[in-house]
């Protein structure tokens, strides 16, 4: 269990941890971590019932990093999301029921039935969807600060992977790139003990999150089933992004508890090391530190676990009433007619509420601080 | 004014980046000193270091960032030094850039140059001619030039385009063709064929070098030969193959690719299922064989497509 021991490298300078957080913004990292692990549960049982075509993945025991990480995101950020964070989604405005309906091959899925599962992105909401060769999308978000940086805009572009993909070359050639230009990317290396089957020992000799440091910028290692040590990491790369400082690589140790897709039934796990991350659940936790720390009633969280499940089986009535796509779609859309910037996500983070025209006005603060 | 290919495109280039400034170029040593070929040379001086960037030895990357950039309102032109190097950027352009908005409706106007093409001695690794590979990967536009005006027109047309742009550019021409390139604006469309010469009794179907052979091969026989120089390989211009088809009854295609699955045997199916009734001869080829390129000149000619070898399959087919 060496590895999964929490290290940092130059990059861990934060000592606030966790104070830039109100009230209603933990009852909102809390709500969003449950809509994942709620709408992936329901997930996997439409796809017992044969209504999911193909396969299933989820990302269930990393619903932290996701969450905490997309929450410090601005309106005009841009994300590329991976597939087990689907928390990131629903922070940037995805509805449970596109989520569902995608799944299912639905006219109402966020690619309409051309792409399934995880393999999406809403354009309309500042994200770009993943592809299934894995760490293509790093080069893309290293692209995307490209473009940030030529403009002078504070802006971020964040993205996530697994430990599996930094053995693959793509990942090397994103890090040097975004790192010989400083750019302002925030990448987010969920560190989920195995790469499908294969165990860290097999997968790098060096720890990922040390190899930051040959490319020129910092790597910092968090507890990855902790939601405020994943959002205030992702807080101080996004700031150092923002005012030009440059990337960072956040290391997020966790564990992925279901199988690399539903037909895997992890015979592969040793059962103390299933057992000891079953006690470290980020959902668990987090409501365990809100009763404890944060004054959050039993009631308080029963009604925000009531209303999660309310809110997926409705998602779930709506997703299932969403018709297949007419076949004459699979046709159209090869090529564009017009370039078309992408849409704003939602940041439901209350420092970003100036942004968006509200009373608080720290996030266009923020915005303009590092302009 | 009268330009080189090589100049024409350097000159497409630099027009369009004097009109648009979010148009810039990428590659390996397209920086300071001017690019394997020249076709930045002085663009440095001109627009600066960040709109000509020299990048590190890794084309996935080249092509990924160029896709991330395209995504947030830039148009990069990016430089493979030579095409075959594509290869090494291949997973980017086919899987990401090329199925970007089908899967997403999110618009990729980037154009990746490939100067491609052999002749020279460049051996199996800078001499290949990889349009067929891209044909295969819906989404990508693919366009290849055989005239310094179309050079220009097409590059520019490229740049403008939302989609991500295959620009096959062949290193024999570079230097070798010369004619007149309009100055200033001068775009050619996407997806429209060229008569370069009418002709009544065969027509030979080409692209890139394959057209400047057959010109040459026309004149020196002194036939009554059509040439329809392609220009874009995707989306194909079924309209003209098959109105020129119809019109002569005899069609060889040409091309410097390899044959089998090439872009040939494509032009060759879409005749013979929608003209055949027109055809007074079977559809011929002329391209390299499934080979890679060898190195000594000798070997290197006994596989490319030479101007004897151009007339010789004239003359075949005009006797048939």
């Amino acid at each position: 269990m060496a590895r999964t021991q929490l290290r940092a490298t130059d990059g861990a300078r934060d000592s606030q941890r966790g104070d830039r957080l109100t009230r209603e913004d933990r009852a909102s990292l809390l709500r969003h971590m449950l809509l994942m692990r709620v709408s992936e549960e329901r997930a996997l049982t439409l796809y017992k019932q044969g209504k999911v075509p193909g396969s299933f993945y989820d990302g269930c025991g990393q619903e932290a990093i996701s969450v905490g990480a997309a929450f410090v995101l601005g309106p005009r950020d841009r994300m590329c999301i991976l597939h087990r964070d689907l928390g990131a989604h629903f922070v940037r405005g995805v509805t449970p029921d596109r989520y569902l309906a995608n799944y299912m091959g639905r006219a109402g899925g966020v690619t309409g039935g051309k792409d399934g599962n995880m393999h999406f992105g809403d354009r309309d909401l500042g994200c770009v969807g993943m592809v299934s060769m894995l760490p293509d999308m790093a080069q893309v978000t290293t692209g995307l600060g490209l473009a940030f940086k030529m403009r002078g805009e504070p802006r971020v572009a964040m993205t996530f992977f697994g430990e599996g993909s930094t053995a693959n070359g793509q990942w090397h050639e994103a890090m040097n790139f975004a790192g010989i230009h400083n750019l302002p990317a925030v990448f987010v290396l969920e560190n989920n003990q195995f790469a499908y089957s294969t165990p860290q020992r097999l997968e790098y000799a060096v720890d990922p999150v040390e190899r930051a440091r040959c490319y020129g910028f910092p790597g910092v290692a968090v507890d990855g089933n902790d939601v405020e040590a994943v959002f205030d990491a992702a807080r101080v790369a996004a700031d150092r992004a923002r005012s030009g400082e440059g990337p960072t690589l956040i290391e997020c140790h966790t564990m992925r508890m279901h199988g690399h897709g539903a037909h895997d039934d992890m015979s592969y796990v040793p059962k103390e090391m299933f057992e000891e991350w079953g006690r470290r659940d980020p959902i668990d936790r987090y409501i365990e530190r809100l009763t404890a720390e944060h004054g959050f009633s039993d009631d308080e969280i029963g009604e925000i676990r009531r209303s999660v499940k309310a809110e997926v089986e409705e998602a779930a009535r709506k997703a299932l009433d969403s018709p297949m796509p007419e076949p004459d779609l699979a046709t159209t859309g090869v090529y564009a007619d017009a370039w078309e910037p992408l849409g704003d996500g939602r940041a439901p983070w209350s420092a970003w509420r100036g942004a968006e025209g509200g009373a608080n006005g720290a996030g266009r603060d923020r915005e303009v601080q590092a302009a | 004014m009268t330009a080189t290919y090589l100049e024409a495109i350097s000159d497409g280039l630099r027009t369009e980046m004097r009109r648009d400034e979010t148009v810039f170029c990428l590659g390996e040593d397209v920086g300071p000193f001017g690019g394997a070929f020249k076709v930045t040379d002085g663009f440095v001086e001109e627009f600066g270091a960040d709109r000509c960037l020299d990048t590190p030895l890794a084309e996935n990357s080249i092509v990924g960032v160029s896709v991330g950039a395209a995504i947030e309102g830039f148009k990069p032109v990016a430089e493979m030094q030579f095409a075959d190097f594509i290869s090494c950027g291949f997973d980017q352009m086919v899987n990401v850039a090329a199925k970007m908005h089908y899967r997403q409706g999110i618009s990729v106007p980037m154009v990746m140059r490939l100067p491609s093409g052999g002749g020279f001695s460049g051996g199996p690794y800078h001499s290949q001619n990889p349009e067929a590979w891209f044909v295969q990967a819906p989404g990508l536009k693919i366009v290849a030039p055989a005239t310094a005006e179309d050079a220009k027109g097409l590059l520019i047309s490229a740049i403008r385009d939302p989609n991500p742009v295959c620009y096959m550019e062949h290193k024999g021409l570079y230097r070798h063709v010369k004619g007149d390139v309009p100055e200033g604006e001068h775009s050619v469309p996407i997806g429209e064929a060229r008569v370069a010469r009418d002709g009544d009794e065969m027509t030979v179907i080409a692209y890139g070098s394959a057209v400047l052979l057959a010109e040459r091969a026309a004149d020196e026989l002194d036939e009554d030969i059509e040439i329809l120089d392609l220009r874009t390989l995707a989306p194909l211009d079924r309209d003209a193959i098959l109105a020129s088809a119809r019109k002569t009854g005899k069609v060889l295609v040409a091309h410097e690719a390899t044959q089998s699955c090439g872009v040939g045997a494509e032009v060759s199916a879409v005749i013979s299922q929608h003209a055949f009734e027109d055809l007074d001869a079977p559809v011929r080829r002329l391209t390299t064989p499934d080979v890679p390129i060898p190195f000594s000149p000798t070997l290197e000619q006994a596989v490319l497509p030479q101007l004897d070898d151009m007339k010789e399959a004239c003359r075949e087919l005009l006797a048939y």
